[in-house]
């Protein structure tokens, strides 16, 4: 069966270009970087030019790059890490997150709030938009990092960092945006934003899983989670994942390239299918995006209909899409994110749906897709006591 | 753990749904808060269910043990009935993944339910 694929903010297939570039490095390019002889010298030239491409893609001085294994490993550096930059160290426990970042920030403060920390989460709206004077309010001595992501990975809203960065700074506090949703899908300039730290992905860009980059702001540093070895200038020991490196590389070149024509085709087709979806789907409801969002994201709760159900539904007719539903996650919790959107509503977290769309998305599936949703909301409702209840309170 | 193909089966395909409208016994379990909400209409005729069916708001699992109970009383005396268990429902469907088995198995529930309340109301010992 054909499949449409729209989870691209999960992640993305490799692009067939990138793999063409880590080929010789699965072959004859071998060397251990850190090695002096001919076969070692080789591969460090060419895991410096892949920071080279890492670096510009986000107007970042390449020695500013470090490369890990993904944008968990990033933020989990940052937030454990930062203290290192304050003479008082254990004095600037107090951090500052937002209430729809990452399970890897969000649960990992959380975490820390029991190991001595100060955790402030700031709340959002049901546009999904950050309450920045609830943010500005929580500022006390202690603080030492507030970190907020560029763009959330589950409603596509964009948050105002550059603004956040600022009221951090003038505090004397470090700044951290997670930007794994961000880069390589829209303008990113580290110098513009000011940010301290800033977290990327791999795989959110078509290059492999399990590779990723944490930029660190001259001047300051971070406590390695990894040590003993000298790699990566001493900030993240362990021999380099040179197949990543090269694929981070050479897929954030190209999407630097290809960003404003992407921008313009992706967002066309995710506004259609939206569109279509709000109009011809009764009780349908969009989750957040009244003010900024990325094109590529579309949040939809469908009242009365459980999201898991819609999920398998729509992949039982070859469509991937994922929900914020607690039922495929694992955990007994409907997503904290649409949860945060939905004023606490969980009956209408649990019924939300991602679509996420990308590189190869067509505008000729929106058609297919608007369909099958169709007719699988109908169907579930059908059956739904909550939508029995919800069609006889109406007056007839 | 995937859902298994029965469990699948009876997802894609449910048995016995929608409402009885001279049920002369209904129950519903859970709340929409926690994801699932499943509710069961019996037709009962002497000692037997006659008919039953069920509306369920929930995932696919809890779709599946729905349509899945329905099937194994749907003809049986209430006391076979008042014998079936969640964990009989779950291993009729070839089991189902650990997190599943409390928030989304509760169609036994729902039965008992309209069971004992139709017999508590009919003087039924």
């Amino acid at each position: 069966m054909q499949r449409i694929y729209l989870d691209y903010n999960a992640t993305t297939p490799v692009r067939a270009e990138v793999r063409d570039a880590v080929l010789p490095f699965l072959n004859e390019l071998f060397g251990n970087p850190s090695s002096r002889h001919f076969e070692g010298r080789q591969v460090k030239t060419k895991i410096e030019a892949a920071r080279d491409q890492v670096a510009k893609a986000i107007d970042a001085d390449p020695e500013r790059i470090v490369f890990n294994a993904g944008a968990t490993e990033g933020n989990v550096t940052v937030l454990r890490g930062y203290q290192v930059n304050y003479k008082e160290k254990k004095g600037r426990n107090h951090i500052i997150i937002s209430a729809v970042e990452h399970p890897c920030i969000y649960d990992t403060a959380k975490k820390m709030a029991g190991e001595g920390y100060e955790v402030t989460i700031v709340p959002v709206n049901g546009d999904g938009d950050l309450d920045l004077a609830f943010l500005k309010s929580a500022i006390k001595d202690t603080t030492g990092l507030i970190s907020v992501m560029t763009v959330n990975n589950e409603t596509g809203v964009i948050y105002p960092i550059k603004e956040i960065a600022k009221i951090a700074h003038e505090k004397g506090i470090l700044f951290h945006t997670d930007a794994a949703q961000a880069i390589g899908k829209m303008p990113f300039s580290v110098k513009d934003i000011d940010a301290d730290f800033v977290t990327l992905s791999g795989h959110k860009c078509y290059a492999p899983k399990g590779v990723g980059a944490l930029y660190i702001k001259k001047g300051k540093r971070l406590d390695p989670l990894l040590t003993g070895g000298h790699q990566e200038n001493n900030r993240r020991a362990g021999t380099e994942n040179v197949v990543g490196m090269v694929a981070l590389g050479k897929a954030l070149e190209l999407a630097t390239a290809e960003m404003s024509a992407d921008r313009e085709r992706i967002g066309k087709i995710r506004d259609e299918f939206e569109r279509r979806v709000l109009a011809e789907v009764p009780h349908a409801r969009r989750n957040g995006g009244a003010g900024n969002r990325l094109y590529t994201t579309s949040n939809i709760s469908f009242r009365f209909v459980e999201g898991e159900a819609i999920q398998l539904k729509l992949d039982y007719h070859g469509i991937a899409v994922s929900t914020g539903s607690a039922c495929s996650s694992g955990t007994l919790d409907p997503s904290h994110v649409v949860m945060a959107m939905c004023g606490g509503d969980e009956e209408e977290a649990h019924s939300s749906i991602r679509f996420s769309f990308g590189k190869y998305s067509k505008m000729e599936e929106v058609d297919y897709v608007v369909g099958r949703i169709k007719e699988v909301i109908a169907q579930l409702r059908s059956f739904s006591p909550l939508y029995d209840k919800f069609m006889n309170s109406k007056p007839k | 753990m995937n859902y298994t193909e029965k469990v699948m089966d009876h997802f894609m395909n449910p048995r016995n749904v929608g409402k009885i409208e001279d049920a002369n016994a209904i129950a519903e379990v859970g709340n929409p808060s926690c994801g699932d909400v499943i509710k069961m209409y019996l037709k009962i005729n002497g000692d037997m269910i006659e008919d039953i069916k069920f509306q369920t708001f929930g995932c696919g699992a809890a779709i599946a043990v729905s349509s899945q109970t329905t099937e194994m009383v749907k003809g049986k005396s209430l006391k076979e009935a008042l014998e079936v268990t969640r964990d009989q429902v779950a291993d009729e469907l070839g089991g189902l993944p650990a997190v599943k088995m409390h928030c989304s198995n509760l169609a036994a529930d729902a039965l008992h339910q309209a069971v004992k309340t139709y017999m508590k109301e009919h003087g039924i010992a």
